[in-house]
């Protein structure tokens, strides 16, 4: 219906994806639990999977589902 | 639960999801113009959206919350409400059930009940669920607001109403699609935002295998962690195995249920009649663009919900292994105690004599108002007394001495142990958005169900479609609304709330009979599926009033007209309950329609039957998008999961 999905998740995860990394980056004594900077690598990986979502609404936009 | 301190990133995060899913509702305002666009999404949404839509609305925060309680409580087991009370009757909705709602054209499923069967099948159906999604939202809202006043201090009524209206933005602009969106946005904000704290939490434990192996301890000793009376002890692998426990008998495992509840009670009655008649999750397939998309939504749905467990139970089993390790320094949260409380137990503390320990632990007791361990009490009054602890100290003590857990709170109390600034936002905010979706579920199926089959049904039919369309508006506010006002019910008169909670129990627990005679057996009749269904739910109230749970006092909790027979738990009651209401419910309709004449010819029920409806035929559809094909590959997978945690 009108508007594909994959926009807002892509640009929200990629979103706040970026700000824990660079949250992680900046304050990394803050960010870390465990030994491990998990800030920086969540957001890392929330960061990925924004734009692969992103990807897929691009690459939809180009070729429209045909069902 | 003790406050949780929020930084600015973390604010940020949250403040950005509220935007995104407001900029959602108003992307989608420009494409609602008729009534189907607002009520039922115009049956156009891809399959992959619908079914992760399907598994979130029932995915609410107060599941999210329960779930791991119920981790800590009864370990893997509780997976069964996964493995075996949900995964089978999503695929049996999607394989035999699916092309009766879809095909039928029907907007809701009373409106289904109403082609199956006549207006007073319809009527009582859309009244019950109408007033059940009300009290459902408002429910979620009155804890959603006492969470935030608890946890960051905000003000009871402001977070109330701050989050109603961000519901209502969002719904009353793009109706049910920004519901069903925002769903799937709250899906991924679940799956990411927890499964750090899954992550952390294991990796704390040492693994897999090393929470296990703590866990062998908590099977064999419960009342460490205050679960059962001291001396109940389960066989070691109670808390990690999902069915050896449960078929030894209900002596033998937590849960207190045997197998014939389990699998007859939980997964055929309760787990078919919510799952194949609900309208709330149902409503969400009807959304979808075509007859196989409709029919593969919920097998999409049954793919994340089979692996759930390890996302909302492992954290509890997390939580009760933490509780064996002294060095981890973790409790699992008591009961909220008053600050008053606390301060009056801290001054008992200190004036208490360390010689008398009874008399020390009675006043301190007394002071703080719960259960209390006497040996730690009275370690840390000999303490005290050797060298003077501070206020805090002693209230850190005290706060460990509670013999008690609220299990509620293992989730939050994980996420602000593991978390920090940044992460904890992420979670937060997904549970957040889990509490307002599920309030945005239930006004969408709401005012689909209020609109068109009582609005429409019995108060104004045939208008035109802007005149319902607006209907729908204005039910969407009064549905936000009521909800309100039933949180604040749910927040003055919590009792009334079981109460009410109990007869919602009666009234659903027979009615999947009544939908399995009616779909697949042509004579049942619209007066034998009536009286049935209120003979279902008559019975299943005399059921409740003649049994008991061990360990409760007859009332509320059943046994108030006389104890026939006692059951070792409340989930065992339940689930005996519903297996009973089913088959008094099945057995009625079935003699009442032998015993009434048929409405409604062959041709009028083509469509809505089985028998009566041409089979479809999907060798146009690929293999591996055949819901029967996909639906048996599904079950071997869960059959699979079921072995390797035997």
């Amino acid at each position: 219906m009108g508007l594909d999905i994959r926009w807002p998740i892509g640009l929200m995860f990629s979103l706040i994806g970026a700000m824990l990394v660079v949250f992680g980056l900046a304050k990394g004594d803050q960010s870390v639990s465990l030994g491990i900077n998990i800030n920086l690598i969540w957001g890392a990986v929330l960061l990925v999977f924004g734009v692969l979502m992103l990807l897929g609404a691009i690459s939809g936009k180009k070729n429209p589902p045909s069902a | 639960m003790e406050s949780i301190h929020l930084h600015k990133i973390d604010y940020t995060i949250l403040v950005a999801y509220v935007a995104f899913v407001i900029g959602i509702g108003w992307t989608l305002a420009r494409y609602m113009k008729t009534s189907s666009d607002f009520l039922t999404s115009a049956r156009s949404i891809p399959t992959w959206v619908t079914g992760l839509a399907f598994i979130s609305a029932n995915l609410g925060a107060l599941e999210l919350v329960g779930m791991a309680a119920s981790g800590a409580k009864y370990g893997i087991s509780t997976a069964h409400f996964y493995w075996v009370g949900a995964i089978p009757a999503m695929i049996f909705l999607a394989v035999f059930m699916m092309p009766f709602y879809y095909g039928s054209k029907a907007r809701s499923v009373p409106e289904y009940l109403k082609m199956r069967f006549d207006e007073r099948v319809r009527a009582l159906n859309s009244v019950a669920f109408a007033v059940m999604t009300i009290f459902a939202s408002g429910i979620s809202m009155n804890a959603l607001a006492k969470l935030l006043n608890q946890l960051l201090g905000w003000n009871y009524h402001a977070a109330l109403f701050i989050c109603s209206g961000v519901v209502l933005l969002y719904v009353l602009k793009g109706g049910l699609t920004s519901a069903i969106y925002t769903e799937v946005l709250q899906f991924f904000m679940i799956v990411l935002g927890f499964a750090p704290v899954v992550y952390l939490g294991l990796k704390d434990v040492g693994g897999w295998h090393s929470m296990n192996h703590s866990l062998e301890a908590v099977a064999t000793n419960p009342s460490a962690l205050y679960l059962k009376d001291a001396g109940t002890s389960y066989a070691p692998d109670a808390w990690m195995s999902a069915w050896t426990p449960v078929l030894a008998g209900p002596a033998h495992n937590p849960m207190g249920v045997d197998w014939f509840a389990m699998i007859f009670g939980l997964g055929f009655v309760l787990s078919f009649g919510y799952w194949c008649t609900n309208f709330l999750v149902v409503q969400r397939a009807m959304a979808a663009k075509n007859m196989t998309a409709a029919r593969n939504t919920p097998l999409v749905a049954s793919v994340p919900k089979m692996f759930f467990p390890f996302l909302v139970i492992v954290p509890g089993m997390i939580a009760a292994a933490l509780m064996t390790m002294p060095d981890k320094n973790y409790r699992i949260p008591p009961p909220i105690i008053e600050q008053a409380n606390y301060d009056k137990a801290v001054a008992a503390v200190k004036s208490a004599s360390p010689t008398d320990v009874p008399a020390a632990v009675k006043s301190v007791g007394d002071a703080l108002g719960k259960k209390i361990d006497g040996i730690k009490i009275a370690s840390l009054v000999a303490a005290n007394a050797a060298t003077k602890l501070s206020d805090t100290d002693i209230q850190k003590g005290l706060y460990n001495s509670v013999a008690e857990n609220d299990y509620d709170g293992v989730i939050l109390s994980l996420v602000k142990k593991y978390c920090p600034p940044g992460l904890l936002g992420l979670a937060l905010t997904a549970l957040l958005a889990s509490f307002m979706s599920g309030m945005a579920g239930n006004v969408t199926a709401f005012n689909t169900v209020f609109t068109y089959d009582l609005y429409q049904a019995y108060f104004a039919k045939g208008k035109s479609d802007h005149h319902y369309f607006l209907t729908g508006k204005v039910i969407t506010i009064v549905g936000i609304l009521l909800s309100i006002a039933a949180a604040y019910f749910a927040r003055q008169y919590n009792n009334c709330m079981d109460i009410i909670q109990l007869v919602f129990g009666f009234v659903n627990a027979p009615l999947f009979a009544t939908f399995l005679l009616g779909m697949f057996w042509a004579r049942t009749t619209g007066t034998g599926a009536f009286l049935g269904l209120f003979g279902g739910i008559g019975s299943s109230a005399l059921f409740h009033a003649l049994t008991i749970a061990q360990g409760n006092t007859p009332g509320i909790k059943g046994g108030y007209l006389k104890v026939v027979s006692t059951f070792p738990s409340e989930m065992a009651q339940n689930f005996w309950l519903a297996a009973f209401a089913f088959i008094a419910c099945f057995t009625l309709t079935l003699v009442i329609s032998l015993a009434t004449a048929r409405t409604k010819t062959d041709a009028d029920l083509k469509g809505l039957v089985y028998s009566l409806t041409p089979k479809i035929v999907d060798n146009n559809v690929p293999v591996y998008q055949r819901p029967a094909v996909v639906g048996v590959v599904l079950l071997i997978v869960c059959v699979i999961l079921n072995f390797i945690f035997w």
